[in-house]
């Protein structure tokens, strides 16, 4: 609290030196020191004193501490070592494959026409741009679900029609995460309040809600009849829906927000992702609780969101790092060595396997926002779909396999008929009802 | 995790090496994540729970050990105010980022002797987010064009004795700044702050 020395009264003399609505924070301000300087000027102008010399020492010592940032260089002394550091000859700076817009070249693959255009654009409003919500998914009978804000919007790819599922009453308790069941038919929803809300969507109906998390709930997987969340709080949940006394099951090992989870296909593993940078592997054909990983994997030096089990080789996890880490892993997760690191050169949102040709998708952010195609086992690029304004957050595959489906932050959802089935017919069909598809204006969602 | 023994109790000289670790550790990320370093002569080793990138090139390693060691007799006797890794332009001797850490001792600890109570584990997570931010950092500092070295300024007590390889230098601030303050860590005895300065 500063003193009042000078001699004109404050009008309000016991009011705080806190904020008020000109100066919102006095923290960067010292005080003391703006009142001494403050007063000082007053005093000699008072004195009237033409020498200035006296006062110039005490000035210039404020002055320096000042500018200085509070650190008086009368009491500190800077020390440098006096060799200088080895110089890195020839070397340019590799950071600047973040920056730069270069397009990297791809092979011409002379087996298959992939095209470069969506087969279709789906209008997506108020689609969060947070990296940690899994807002899109395809069931298998057809239904793409996908949740802008509040609410849950199914569009069904047969009939091409849009129903909303649900609006959540208030405004903060916006949607963070949805899985559909293995069967189709019911939709897992995770909310930013840390609930698990289960919908049956023939019906349109609530079929119970399921809390217990502390923080919003980003990941959802499930695993026949148990449905396994991941909360910003680093813990994951394992939920029995058919019991009353649903939360089975609690593996507490992530110390920031699990973004990345999913079971295996064969149902006897889970990987887990999270902000922590860190990715599990649990094992729980034991139990469901109190065990440990049986792999922790801490190569990635970013956030990891993009997890995907490989459909043929059930030892096989492919993971995709955050910007500053920016490569796809694929690990075996059986004796926990990495197979393989590909450097991506951007942000990795999320990875698919295709079964048809053995091959993988990721989708991207800065600076391509693009969909990249890779062939198994070699990793090279096969494709690079362009087209998104914004970074891809979200894929998702159609349940016949041939199409992906991608949300990202420009407020679209760009279907790709990338993986084709019968090489010869449906590459003609497709070339065709593409070109038509995408003169065609935007359908809406809404 | 390994059952070692999981000692509570922080001495002076512990909270030493876990800071002169950090600052051994924090300096080989910046010069990796900054591309100061060809990415090839860094090696991964298991740390605080995170794998991180330490240099492998001699040279470099003989300059670093001999510096940390020095820093480590300035904490243990709390002489030391500041440790600042400054990142300048090869050719135009331009100050372009400035990774500034504030040292703060308990003069107390240093007094009695006594060791204080923290656990390992909190510390090493309070570590680990420090470095996990310096790692992230890439997402809003801009890009270092052309050759870049670096430089390291610890900042003393005014009497203290300069030893054989040091010398007096000047603050080596940068003119146009925008300033990001990152997490810090305490070990109860030793509490360190983490800033960066960039030029605008």
């Amino acid at each position: 609290m500063p003193t009042q020395k000078g001699k004109t009264p404050s009008k309000t003399p016991n009011k705080q030196s806190g904020p008020d609505r000109f100066i919102p924070s006095r923290s960067s301000q010292d005080i003391d020191l703006s009142h001494f300087a403050i007063m000082k000027e007053k005093g000699e102008n008072e004195e009237n004193d033409p020498d200035w010399s006296p006062s110039k020492a005490p000035y210039q010592n404020q002055l320096n501490t000042v500018l200085n940032k509070g650190d008086n260089p009368q009491d500190t002394k800077i020390l440098s070592f006096n060799n200088k550091c080895p110089a890195a000859t020839g070397h340019s700076n590799r950071m600047k494959v973040l920056y730069s817009y270069s397009k990297t070249t791809v092979p011409k693959s002379a087996a298959r026409n992939i095209p470069q255009q969506p087969d279709r654009i789906l209008d997506a409003p108020d689609l969060l741009d947070d990296y940690y919500l899994n807002l899109l998914d395809w069931s298998t009978s057809n239904i793409l679900a996908v949740a802008l804000g509040t609410a849950i919007y199914l569009w069904n790819a047969t009939t091409c029609t849009i129903a909303q599922l649900l609006n959540m009453q208030s405004e903060n308790d916006y949607i963070t995460g949805l899985s559909w069941t293995p069967e189709g038919g019911i939709l897992a929803v995770g909310t930013n309040a840390g609930a698990v809300q289960l919908w049956d969507t023939e019906a349109e109906k609530l079929l119970r809600v399921m809390t217990g998390h502390a923080a919003r709930v980003g990941a959802l997987s499930w695993n026949s009849h148990i449905v396994s969340s991941g909360s910003r709080s680093g813990a994951i949940h394992h939920h029995d829906v058919r019991v009353p006394d649903h939360h089975v099951g609690s593996l507490i090992e992530h110390t920031q927000e699990v973004c990345g989870l999913t079971w295996s296909p064969d149902g006897r593993h889970l990987a887990s992702g999270g902000n922590d940078n860190v990715v599990n592997v649990w094992d729980t054909t034991l139990a469901l609780e109190g065990v440990s990983p049986v792999q922790t994997f801490t190569h990635h030096l970013a956030a990891v969101k993009a997890l995907a089990w490989c459909p043929w080789n059930p030892v096989i996890l492919a993971s995709g790092g955050g910007t500053a880490d920016r490569h796809i892993r694929l690990w075996n997760i059986s004796n926990g060595s990495c197979v393989n690191a590909i450097d991506t050169n951007s942000q990795v949102c999320s990875i698919l396997w295709s079964t048809e040709l053995k091959e993988m998708i990721s989708g991207h952010g800065y600076s391509q926002n693009q969909l990249t195609i890779w062939k198994y086992p070699q990793m090279n690029r096969i494709a690079e779909l362009t087209g998104h304004e914004a970074r891809v957050l979200s894929l998702t595959m159609s349940p016949c396999g041939t199409t992906v489906a991608s949300a990202a932050a420009d407020e679209t959802i760009r279907l790709w008929k990338c993986f084709a089935k019968d090489k010869e017919k449906v590459k003609k069909t497709a070339q065709t009802k593409s070109v038509k598809e995408t003169f065609s204006l935007p359908s809406r969602i809404r | 995790m390994a059952a070692t023994a999981t000692s509570n109790a922080i001495t002076l000289k512990g909270s030493t090496e876990i800071v002169a670790e950090f600052f051994l550790y924090g300096i080989n990320s910046i010069l990796y994540q900054r591309g100061i370093y060809p990415p090839e002569s860094f090696t991964r080793v298991q740390k605080y729970g995170l794998t991180l990138l330490v240099t492998s090139d001699d040279k470099l390693k003989d300059y670093l050990n001999p510096v940390i060691a020095q820093i480590k007799e300035w904490l243990y006797n709390m002489t030391v105010k500041k440790l600042v890794v400054v990142i300048k332009d090869v050719d135009t001797n331009e100050v372009l980022e400035r990774w500034q850490f504030d040292v703060e001792g308990d003069k107390e600890a240093l007094k009695d002797g006594k060791p204080r109570q923290k656990s390992e584990k909190d510390i090493n997570n309070e570590i680990s987010a420090v470095i996990r931010q310096i790692t992230a950092s890439v997402t809003f500092l801009p890009l270092l064009e052309g050759a870049c070295a670096f430089d390291l300024l610890v900042y003393t007590d005014k009497d203290l004795d300069v030893p054989a390889k040091w010398g007096e230098d000047g603050p080596q601030f940068i003119a146009n700044s925008e300033e990001v303050r990152l997490r810090s860590f305490t070990t109860s005895i030793h509490k360190v702050d983490a800033m960066v300065a960039f030029k605008k």
